[in-house]
């Protein structure tokens, strides 16, 4: 069979292999190796057969620990075994690898390497992942390319049977595992041809049977277990000659030959570069670029790391080499030096002195780090590192990408050095993540790479948010392979796309084009008129670059066409139409063979309707006669105000400004700290629509402010003398609240910072009796509000909080006079998550530590440049930390166990100083009633006291200086662990568990969206029966894991399930009561998600019908009522009052099923009915026992 | 022996009961069950011109909201295999339900524009159906469209069919036009072999607490039967086609009024709904009873035998028909 030209990435390509190779694959979704377990699970779904023609078993376990434990049952009862993973996972897998190591057992691992979180937590690529396993005894074998990722798959797979050594198989994460490029693709003879079906057969022989019995996993004591570790030996010795071999016969198939060592430069070089991954292919062709200008470069590229083949290095360089300079993707505080550099110097070392060296004197070594977190390594770092080695005395331990002004470590390099192929083009497209850029330019690379003799390339860069999200999409594209994995360089790109006009007042589009190269804008503005709409800094660059410019309104002939929001295939006809890669008319041709392609199986309309907009496309597309001179007084938005504190506009600004890579070192915190409350610098203005409130209508309930997801909708109450100054749109009426006579109430908007969910909207109760269709909250275009309602928010800010003493916030609408001290995250728009942890920040923020798991909530929670977590006016809010994704149950108790330790101290303390602090200051802060706000500021009035007389006493008394530092534990503090179902259910499911029957007073929320959502809708044991999710691509055919049940079982954990958009007064309650319960307490939150398929403004309605069906039952479980004779379980919710199909075929996760296979949907859902019905029997039952048993040691009567 | 038997769009029905467009056809048992009680034809669901582009944009929307904007979830979804998001789900039904039963079958099309969309007509032939119904489906809301403009627009549309089809082909209609018989005239001049008087739309409804518009479909009444009756009537034996009669058909002696106004066939789905697929049987049962009972042979017999043109008085069926019924009800309420 001849082999395909590809155009696919890295993931694919691996997968694609590892898949056909495999009788057994263990998955766990992790960034950035996702997507291969993805695809596994999906071609097993589709019974897909591997090389040997029956289809793999894929199986998704609860971690990347379970995965690994499966992965060594499989291979220990003769499996062909993989699974994929990258990071913490890889750190997860690590036990069982010495395990299958140990065991001399074959398996690959491919892994994304990306970086293991240290001070923060990454998912972009580095070797540290990696280099943690290195020690394991895995054989650890490098690729540095979609191609070699590929080839390098079947090497490993190959050679582990051969070999009997496991091997982990790495490419750099996002950089290689999502870079698009031109692959040759290998056939299923080539990968039988490399598979040795004797050594397969001995691997099955030694397989675990009872029909041949042996023991493994003996426990070995002194006398024997270092022999037997040194029996291993000859197999990691002929390992490498294995490698080489199958690197040989691979050679001989496709003619692509690899080394464990690839040496390419100059043959006299006197300089060379040692390192692994991406990295490599800039270096060499960095060194291929000078050589060609005189120099005497090379560059040894590190495919098998472990075992290191000492011997195949040296020989690998060449004779004439005097300076070796070895980069490592990896950091190692403390070391004497990074790993690949040790390994080097070692070898170097003994071959010099052990003989086996080809040159004569041994090569000065030096070494360096570059690329952490995925960190552009380009040519011009790539010749720094060369040039070093020339100077009279090469600086070691140096950085390369970054400015170091803290510890001088790094070079100096010049950003403008390029080694361009001029045969090569190179485009920058910027997009929003919702008009669908990205998805055209990936089919557009597709269409280069397939249709055309050209090589392809394409890199998507991706934001940090999840809601108005900017992308920016880098192509190359030309006769020669394209062997340049870092961006494209600022003046590099003879085409720049910008698909929305409002970025060019926020961002340097234009950075990136060339002199004389073609500038594409949708715009709203015509080829007349466009010119005096733009910045003076693009007109200025328009000139000076001398570019082509056109423009198209791209929204307009979306909408003529029926394709809304997404103009994606509106684009990419501009860009054929323009760059001239194919005729236009054949263009035209691919783009709609290419539609049929992607979208045919999703109807005849959709097909049509995308043709439409192709065919309306060019008679809009405009040339633009550029004007000679720049005209415009429109100046480039500063990226935060100028009114914004020092850290914020000097560091958190230059990352919103997309220049994060110049701020040098010293400007970063040493320890991963960060001020809270800095979202509310970053004005995003994403909304094309916001609220507007009419207070005639409006009756002050405060649903709208409970349910909104970014905490852009506020209520106020406040003395009507303060409205003095107000702004003259500013709006108020009469306030309603008995507690707070004589007021006034405002809703107010932040119209900068509202993304346009229109919750709210769906929310909002009171309804023009005249006019239904108006409420009390209605939507309405943003930009004509903008300016006058961010001088109406601006002064709504300045007046005061309502005072919390003066209310109870158990009502929804009280609870709305309560500041969120949550606001503004990057979260996805219409969030069915943020709504509940607002409501945390805003009942509780002001004395709360939040435990949070990895996840979408570590995400819009903690990812950088700027923050949402807030303060109150008195600087008090939450204080955050993201530990892992498993521990942060754990996470959260320890934090628990301090409070409560300190506190018990500090009470010591008090009662030892007792007669110097005085009766009455004791008493209060020792009896003092903590149990609503009131009572905490009393109590904080009282610390603040204590802290003044501890001060006075501090010089002659030791433990008032000891009191002075703990004394705040004397205020009550609640620990709030959050999470989504992944974490809850899965993978931190055994420490939660734990936690909850510690009894401790911790809080704990599960954000239950029903899937990994964070890593794009992979399904978890919360993951409905019947509903579609990533590796459930067949639909979950096992219901849901009742947690909530499992808690109840202990009998002391307080327990509520809560669905806000069915009930919010039902969910304030539980959140109240959580707590104020002085025990573990656990609240599991239906979470509408954008995983469910569903339009996200109905989040709200799709709860309400959840509960209706009996799907989600609300329902409380207080174990403080057993003590008052009640049953502690109350259900909240009445009997199913619709069926189950009302609501989940209003979802795509469900309704897919139908579409795809409609007798498997229906056999699921008929069992998700039962469930539904058998559950609410047993809760109804439940919630029916009788417990009017008194304890007897109180007096009561037991029956 | 009576002979319930008759003939509708050329096919030979061993009576005049037939299943209207309902969820019935949805499930091959349920056709299987109704065919057992005696039903002589059914009619498929309605595929729907609207659903399908619904369908096919919706999924094609929820696969792509959200995607490749941020880095860990390019995308939500598994890449399915395939969606019967078009026709081809409702085509293999036929075909399932054709070789399950040996009752005629006739495809259901749902439509409104001209478009490519009337190439599923052609492979609702190809999957076997028997015949096809032209259910044609719009609420005019548009204040600029004229009756003339949108009337063109139903004749342009059979005509369109018919040229796609050799399978008879009949046209189910709302009451709602000006001119009813002209029209219907038109029709059959387009293609129609006949007409199936009358749809019954979903009527919204309104919920005074919520202040919510909240659709709604309620089965039936014998009631509703009147409507269609009065126009079978006066079409019967005046347009060149084949007349059914739907809306309100609840008993045996609703078949035998339909069938003496002129309705060749009469399709029932409310009353297999309310009572199971076993009301076919006692329907059938007593259409046989009152014939025995009052000597009537044959369905054909009494076909037509009280429309306009067989009545003694033919403007009982027009304006005064109104009046009388009118004074007969002022009657009533004077004599309580």
């Amino acid at each position: 069979m001849p082999r395909e030209m590809v155009t696919i990435d890295a993931n694919e390509a691996t997968a694609y292999v590892a898949y056909r190779l495999s009788e057994v694959i263990a998955i766990y979704p992790i960034t950035p190796s996702s997507g291969m377990g993805e695809l596994s699970d999906a071609w097993s779904a589709a019974n897909i057969p591997n090389a040997w023609g029956t289809v793999p078993t894929v199986m998704e376990m609860q971690s990347e620990g379970g995965a690994a434990g499966a992965v060594h049952g499989a291979i220990q009862t003769g499996a062909l075994t993989t699974t994929f993973t990258a990071s913490q996972g890889l750190l997860l897998m690590i036990p069982n690898m010495y395990k299958i190591a140990g065991e001399l057992t074959p398996a690959v691992l491919h892994v994304t390497a990306r970086t293991v979180a240290t001070h923060a937590l990454s998912i972009f690529g580095d070797h540290s992942d990696v280099m943690a396993t290195r020690q394991t005894g895995f054989a650890l074998l490098a690729s540095r390319s979609v191609q070699e990722a590929q080839d390098m798959a079947l090497i490993a797979h190959a050679a582990t049977v051969r070999s009997r050594i496991p091997f982990l198989h790495f490419f750099d994460g996002f950089r290689t595992s999502h870079e698009v490029n031109k692959i040759e693709q290998l056939t299923v003879e080539d990968m039988l041809a490399l598979m040795d079906e004797k050594a397969i057969a001995e691997h099955r022989a030694r397989a675990l049977s009872p029909d041949h019995p042996v023991v493994r996993g003996t426990a070995q004591n002194p006398d024997v277990f270092f022999q037997a570790r040194e029996t291993c030996n000859p197999y990691y010795n002929a390992c490498p000659g294995i490698v080489q071999q199958v690197m040989d016969e691979f050679a001989r198939l496709t003619g692509r030959q690899y080394h464990l060592f690839d040496y390419a430069g100059a043959a006299d070089a006197e300089r060379v570069i040692i390192l692994m991954g991406s990295g490599a292919e800039t270096a060499e062709e960095t060194a291929k670029f000078l050589n060609a200008r005189g120099e005497k470069l090379g560059v040894v590229t590190v495919h098998l790391y472990r075992p290191f083949d000492a011997r195949a290095l040296v020989k690998a360089l060449p004779a004439t080499v005097k300076h070796i300079t070895v980069l490592d993707r990896t950091k190692e505080p403390g070391a004497a030096g990074e790993p690949l550099y040790k390994d080097v110097v070692t070898a170097i070392n003994e071959a010099v002195s052990g003989g086996f060296a080809p040159f004569k004197t041994a090569p000065s070594i030096t070494c360096g780090r570059y690329g952490l977190s995925s960190k552009e390594f380009t040519p011009a770092m790539a010749k720094a590192v060369f040039d070093e080695m020339a100077a009279p005395q090469p600086r070691s331990h140096f950085t390369v990408g970054i400015h170091d002004d803290l510890s001088a470590t790094s070079l100096t390099y010049d950003p403008a050095f390029s080694i361009a192929n001029p045969k090569t083009v190179r485009c920058v497209f910027f997009g929003l993540g919702a008009d669908g850029t990205v998805g055209a330019n990936k089919n557009s690379i597709k269409i280069i790479g397939e249709e055309t003799n050209n090589y392809a390339q394409g890199y998507f860069v991706y934001d940090s948010k999840k809601s108005g999200s900017v992308t920016i999409s880098h192509l190359r594209f030309g006769p020669d392979p394209v062997r340049a994995p870092y961006l494209i360089g600022q003046g590099d790109a003879q085409f720049v796309g910008c698909h929305q006009f409002t970025f060019l007042e926020r961002l340097d589009v234009l950075k990136y084009a060339a002199e004389g190269a073609v500038f594409l804008l949708n715009s709203m503005y015509g080829p007349e008129e466009v010119w005096d709409h733009l910045p003076r800094e693009v007109q200025q660059q328009i000139i000076a670059k001398k570019l082509k410019f056109y423009v198209i309104d791209a929204y307009e002939v979306a909408a003529k066409t029926g394709m809304g929001g997404r103009i994606n295939t509106i684009m990419q006809t501009c860009f054929f139409a323009i760059s001239g890669v194919l005729p236009r008319e054949e263009a035209i041709e691919q783009i709609k063979y290419s539609i049929k392609k992607t979208y045919g199986k999703r109807g005849e309309a959709v097909v049509q309707k995308n043709f439409e907009a192709v065919d309306h496309t060019l008679a809009n597309l405009h040339e633009v006669k550029v004007p000679a001179a720049v005209t415009s007084t429109i100046r480039m938005r500063d990226a935060v105000p100028a009114n914004a504190p020092e850290f914020v506009r000097e560091v958190l600004g230059g990352m919103i400004a997309n220049q994060g890579d110049d701020l040098p070192v010293s400007k970063l915190p040493v320890d991963g700290t960060f001020p809270t409350a800095t979202t509310q610098w970053e004005k995003r203005n994403i909304a094309l629509e916001i609220p507007v409130w009419e207070p005639d209508l409006c009756i002050q309930c405060g649903k709208c402010s409970f349910v909104c997801p970014h905490a852009v909708i506020r209520q106020k109450v406040y003395d009507p003398k303060l409205l003095a100054g107000a702004p003259e749109t500013f709006k108020s009426t009469e306030a309603k609240f008995k507690e707070i006579p004589g007021m006034r109430f405002t809703i107010q908007v932040a119209p900068e910072d509202c993304t346009g969910c229109a919750l709210c909207v769906e929310a909002c109760p009171a309804k023009d009796k005249t006019q239904v269709g108006r409420k009390a909250i209605n939507m309405a275009p943003q930009p004509p509000l903008r300016a006058a309602e961010s001088k109406n928010w601006e002064f709504f800010l300045t007046l005061p909080d309502a005072d919390r003493s003066l209310f109870e916030p158990t009502t929804v609408k009280n609870s709305q006079l309560l500041r969120p001290l949550f606001e503004f995250s990057g979260a996805c728009s219409g969030c069915g998550e943020t709504p509940y942890v607002k409501l945390v920040s805003q009942l509780f923020g002001d004395r709360t530590i939040v435990a949070n798991a990895t996840g979408c909530s570590s995400i819009y929670g903690g990812n950088l440049p700027t923050t949402p977590w807030a303060v109150n006016h008195e600087g008090r809010g939450p204080a955050w930390a993201n530990s892992l994704f498993e521990d942060n149950a754990e996470f959260g108790l320890g934090m628990r166990l301090t409070l409560d330790k300190q506190q018990e101290y500090a009470v010591e303390l008090v009662n030892a100083l007792a007669p110097q602090l005085g009766d009455v200051l004791v008493e209060g802060l020792l009896k003092a009633d903590q149990s609503n706000d009131a009572g905490i500021r009393a109590q904080r009035e009282r610390v603040e006291a204590l802290k003044k007389k501890l001060t006075a006493l501090e010089k002659k008394e030791p433990r008032a200086r000891t009191l002075l530092t703990i004394a705040d534990a004397l205020v009550k503090k609640s620990v709030w662990i959050i999470g989504g179902d992944g974490w809850a259910y899965d993978i931190g499911y055994g420490g939660l568990d734990h936690v909850l029957a510690s009894g401790r007073n911790v809080n704990v929320l599960v954000l239950d969206t029903e899937v990994y959502s964070n890593t794009g809708g992979q399904s978890s044991k919360s993951t409905p029966r019947a509903a579609v999710a990533k590796f459930a691509a067949k639909g979950k055919g096992l219901p849901k894991k009742d947690l909530g049940m499992i808690a109840m079982a202990y009998g002391y954990v307080y327990i509520a399930k809560v669905a806000m958009g069915a009930s919010d007064q039902q969910t304030l309650r539980a959140f109240l009561e959580a707590d104020a319960y002085e025990g573990p307490s656990l609240i599991i939150a239906y979470s509408h998600c954008i995983n469910h398929g569903i339009d996200m403004q109905k989040g709200l309605e799709q709860q309400k019908l959840a509960v209706q069906s009996g799907f989600w039952p609300l329902y409380r479980y207080n174990p403080a009522l057993i003590d008052e004779g009640k049953n502690p379980l109350i259900i909240d919710s009445k009997e199913p009052t619709i069926p189950l199909e009302e609501y989940a075929y209003k979802e795509n996760r469900y309704r897919m099923l139908l579409q795809s296979d409609e007798a498997r949907a229906e056999a699921l859902m008929k069992a998700a009915r039962e469930d539904v019905k058998k559950r609410w029997e047993l809760y109804r039952q439940m919630a029916a026992i009788e417990y009017n048993m008194r304890n007897p040691e109180n007096g009561g009567d037991q029956k | 022996m009576v002979d319930l038997s008759t003939t509708y769009l050329g096919l030979q029905l061993k009576n005049p009961l037939v299943v209207s467009a309902s969820p019935f056809s949805k499930k091959v048992d349920t056709i299987r069950k109704l065919e057992d009680a005696g039903v002589s034809a059914v009619v498929m669901y309605s595929l729907f011109e609207e659903q399908i582009v619904h369908e096919s944009l919706a999924l094609d929307h929820f696969l792509s909201q959200g995607t490749e904007s941020f880095a860990e979830a390019l995308t939500y979804f598994p890449d399915l295999d395939h969606y019967n998001v078009g026709p081809e789900s409702y085509l293999e039904l036929i075909q399932k339900i054709k070789a399950a039963v040996s009752i005629p079958v006739i495809g259901s099309l749902n439509g409104i524009s001209s478009g490519g969309w009337v190439d599923y007509a052609r492979k609702i032939e190809q999957a076997g159906a028997d015949a096809l119904e032209l259910n044609i489906y719009f609420i005019p809301a548009s204040l600029d469209i004229s009756s003339q403009e949108l009337e063109q627009t139903y004749v342009d549309l059979v005509a369109d069919v018919r040229r796609q089809i050799h399978i008879p082909l009949a046209v189910k209609l709302s009451p709602y036009f000006t001119a009813l018989p002209q029209f219907a005239r038109r029709l059959v001049q387009a293609g129609a072999n006949g007409l199936v008087l009358f749809n019954r739309f979903y009527q919204p409804d309104l919920d005074i607490e919520t202040l919510e518009v909240v659709p709604n479909l309620v089965l039936s009444s014998p009631d509703e039967l009147r409507l269609p009756l009065r126009w079978i009537a006066m079409l019967y034996g005046r347009v060149q086609a084949d007349l059914a009669l739907t809306s309100g058909v609840h008993s045996g002696r609703d078949v035998i009024k339909a069938a003496m106004a002129g309705a060749s066939v009469s399709m029932a789905a409310s009353a297999f709904i309310a009572n199971g697929p076993g009301k076919a049987a006692e329907m059938l049962e007593e259409i046989k009873q009152w014939m025995e009972e009052y000597e009537y042979d044959s369905i054909k017999q009494m076909l037509g035998s009280m429309s306009q043109k067989a009545v003694a008085e033919p403007a009982v069926f027009e304006r005064a028909n109104y009046m009388k019924v009118l004074s007969s009800f002022d009657n009533r309420m004077r004599g309580l």
